[in-house]
């Protein structure tokens, strides 16, 4: 069985290849290359959700991105709009709204207030206090109360002030959210957004720095997604609320401010899909959110080392896209996760026995897995800089990796 | 503004402290001694409603108790709503019944909590709504779903653990959900109920202002004298009275939170009081009365579809068997079971109805005959039925499978033919 798996993968890897190479070369002359895929990916993904395109050729883009720098410093000149990650996360939940009469927001100070990180910045006065609902600060029961209206018809996003503050809708997210759809027998979704800041930002004290995907991921039903850009933030912001599953949507503290060129064109990603950062020879390093940029970070210097890695933003956390991982391994045939969630049983753990369990012939080296510590997270600045994995301490373990 | 006036008017107001004598046995009596009330009273607390924020007192047709009859000697229901009732009630009860035969016997299994004794709260409430209209229950929940109209079969089967369940056998006892007859669970902790019905009455509100659909939809919330201790009530009448949410929050205090009595568990015994601080009516009513509590689920049921907001209804009711199958009730005192069981509200119907000449005895046997007949063929039903396949493991773990993710092969897991029959790789 193992071996009819691993021919079959070989198989559709050289295809790949192929068109890899092929599409490749394409791209590389194309003048306005990155934007310019970007939006081939749009419109596939498009087509793709009438479910016209077969599988793999949705996910060719991801394979054959091309070694462009990602850090988005567009020149005026080029098509699209420029925006920060936090404006990306309202632009594609306004259009949501617009387009979706159900779709609503409750949270927080999501109305009148705008938000705490400006996601719904002049909602309310757009859509009314109905569809942007300012709640009581009782995280369980409007929790509870998105899942009652899901239920019921409308599509929520519930906005958590900080996602620190979910752990007090926990029971409503876990019981609710994630089994109700089950336990009815499928009669009822739950199609409700879940998102808010996380993660470690600046000094902000260990309830206001939580890193909970590890927390999440057990629960049945649940899907999660984290943003990293501007551009998966909008792209992902849209396919969170079209989804009938409930999805927890991680945006990260520090990122709000990124900037980046998006397309001017309406585009949808696909929640289950990793996202090529930078395509390489050598090592596989799989990130997502801020883990991102130190991982880039390392990557310049790794490069300069001489190294070739190559960078995969998983995105989704909950399913893993196994296929992208997998293509990358059967290449590079080493692994370094790094990651900003706990090292106990977090997303770390669990993407290292999936690819134990599914690619374990491809590996040369044990998988290395970089998490934040075990730690509340201090307040202190030198002690909360040393909580998360730093691009130094990618750099040591690529070395040690490669050796 | 509405609950300002009733916080500061009711201690001081002489009428409001008359009332509160009469209707408050709660204070008097020494913890344990029954509760006892002589019909339905209201607590309203809105200015607009009460002149001078003067609550009001209702008392409905006096059915059980031993009291002189207030009001006309009129019957207060139809003999078709009578029939409705009775049909209704001993449905619940024969059904429950059956259930605890079944269990010993090993048909079902896990925590089955029965209503038997509290038939005339979801009688009362649930007969009079609307298919459209929606019903969160807790653990408790067989008969909320059979008032409802969900089929005593498909409930059956579903304790059966069957795929002909209501739930295809994924539920169980204490998640009752069907689509059909807006039913949404089903909730098996304290309290998490009720903030999913302040949602779906949320709905009926987002359909009428923003999606101007002509919508008067009313949830009712059912939930035990326990759960009023817990924060998410609290939390969820603050949020319904803000929005003015069109539910009905229903108490169904039975004095024990398994093995705690009530007593033992509040600071303050009389649950209907807890509305008015919210800006919410409080009304109680005798549970063991299907006709009060009628009467006082009709107010409420009409002030959440005319949109006037939430109402929170305690109904003193009692369980005449343990918490769930499973506890052997020895805690409880006999002389209260006793009492309680006297004021049985199936026999108190029969007799009201019988009184009143409503319906000749024969056509109540004819419905308890039915309904023999009906539970029968329910467990006949659940039994013959086959048990889920294999292949039904994985199939509504996500609404949209996809969530399933990508397997190695680059497909969706849920593409692949044998998806279903293997375990959940996600």
């Amino acid at each position: 069985m193992a071996a009819v798996l691993q021919a079959a993968a070989l198989l559709m890897g050289s295809q790949t290849d192929i068109k890899t190479f092929r599409l490749r070369s394409a791209l590389r002359s194309a003048p306005v290359r990155h934007e310019g895929f970007f939006v081939i990916r749009t419109e596939g993904r498009l087509s793709a959700t009438s479910g016209v395109m077969p599988r793999r050729a949705k996910l060719i883009p991801n394979a054959v991105a091309v070694k462009a720098d990602t850090t988005a410093s567009s020149a005026a000149s080029k098509p699209g709009h420029e925006l920060l990650l936090f404006e990306a996360l309202r632009e594609g939940l306004e259009e949501e709204m617009e387009r979706d009469p159900r779709v609503c927001v409750m949270g927080e100070d999501v109305g009148h207030y705008g938000g705490s990180y400006k996601v719904t910045k002049g909602f309310a006065t757009k859509f009314g206090d109905l569809r942007v609902l300012d709640t009581p600060i009782a995280e369980n029961s409007f929790t509870g109360m998105g899942i009652g209206a899901a239920m019921t018809g409308l599509r929520p996003v519930i906005e958590g002030m900080n996602m620190g503050f979910l752990l007090l809708a926990f029971n409503q997210i876990s019981n609710n959210c994630g089994m109700l759809h089950y336990t009815s027998g499928g009669q009822f979704t739950i199609p409700v957004v879940i998102r808010g800041p996380g993660g470690v930002g600046r000094q902000l004290g260990a309830e206001h720095s939580q890193r909970l995907e590890s927390y999440f991921q057990s629960i049945p039903g649940l899907q999660m997604v984290a943003c990293s850009t501007p551009y998966n933030a909008k792209g992902l912001m849209k396919a969170a609320i079209r989804s009938e599953n409930p999805v927890v949507l991680f945006e990260h503290v520090l990122l709000y401010n990124l900037k980046e060129r998006i397309p001017d064109e309406d585009y949808v990603l696909c929640l289950e899909e990793a996202e090529m950062v930078r395509p390489g020879e050598h090592v596989t390093i799989l990130t997502y959110s801020r883990m991102r940029y130190h991982v880039m970070q390392a990557a310049k210097t790794l490069i300069n080392k001489g190294y070739d890695p190559e960078v995969i933003d998983i995105r989704s956390l909950k399913p893993f896209d196994l296929y992208t991982i997998g293509n990358s391994i059967k290449k590079t045939h080493r692994v370094l996760i790094v990651e900003e969630c706990m090292r106990t049983g977090g997303i770390g753990a669990s993407l290292r026995s999936a690819i134990i369990d599914n690619f374990w012939d491809y590996l040369d080296a044990p998988i290395v897995c970089l998490s934040s510590q075990d730690v509340p997270t201090p307040y202190a600045g030198t002690l909360e800089e040393w909580t998360v994995v730093q691009p130094a301490q990618i750099v040591a373990a690529v070395e040690q990796l490669c050796k | 503004m509405s609950s300002f006036s009733a916080l500061k008017i009711l201690p001081s107001h002489p009428i409001a402290g008359e009332h509160r004598r009469h209707s408050s046995p709660f204070h008097a009596a020494p913890a344990g001694r029954l509760l006892r009330s002589s019909g339905a009273n209201y607590l309203s607390s809105s200015s607009s409603v009460t002149a001078a924020g003067r609550p009001v007192r209702v008392l409905s047709a006096n059915v059980v108790s031993n009291e002189k009859q207030i009001g006309s000697a009129l019957a207060a229901i139809t003999s078709k709503e009578a029939l409705d009732l009775y049909e209704d009630m001993v449905l619940g009860r024969s059904f429950e019944d059956m259930c605890a035969q079944m269990y010993y016997r090993g048909k079902m299994f896990g925590f089955v909590h029965l209503y038997n004794g509290q038939e005339a709260v979801s009688t009362g409430f649930i007969r009079l709504l609307t298919a459209r209209d929606t019903v969160v229950s807790t653990y408790r929940d067989h008969v909320h779903a059979l008032s409802k109209g969900v089929p005593a079969r498909a409930v059956m089967a579903e304790l059966f653990g069957k795929t002909t369940g209501c739930c295809r056998g994924q539920g169980g006892s204490m998640h009752m959900f069907s689509r059909e007859h807006n039913l949404i669970g089903g909730f098996a902790f304290i309290g998490e109920g009720i903030p999913v019905a302040t949602g779906a009455a949320f709905s009926s509100k987002y359909r009428r202002e923003v999606l101007k659909e002509s919508c008067d939809d009313v949830t009712i919330a059912f939930f035990g004298d326990g759960t009023c201790n817990n924060g998410q009530f609290f939390e969820c009448l603050n949020m319904a009275a803000l929005w003015k949410l069109p539910i009905v929050f229903v108490v169904e205090n039975n004095l024990w939170a398994i093995g705690m009595s009530h007593f033992r568990a509040t600071s303050d015994p009389e649950i209907w009081k807890k509305g008015p601080p919210f800006g919410i009516p409080g009304a109680h009513v005798d549970g063991m009365d299907v006709l009060k509590v009628r009467e006082v689920a009709k107010d409420a049921i009409a002030r959440a579809r005319r949109g006037d907001g939430p109402t929170l209804v305690e109904c003193e009711t009692y369980r005449f068997r343990g918490h769930s199958l499973a506890d052997p009730d020895e805690l409880r005192n006999p002389d209260e079971k006793a009492r309680y069981s006297s004021r049985d509200p199936i026999a108190a119907l029969k007799k009201y109805v019988l009184e009143h000449n409503l319906v000749p005895e024969s056509e109540l046997k004819a419905i308890d005959k039915k309904i023999d007949e009906l539970i029968e063929e329910a467990v006949e039903f659940a039994d013959s039925s086959p048990a889920p396949p294999r292949s039904q493991l994985l199939e509504n773990v996500f609404a949209d499978p996809k969530g399933f993710g990508i397997g190695p092969d680059g497909k969706y897991r849920c593409e692949d033919p044998g998806f279903t029959q293997g375990t959940a790789q996600v």
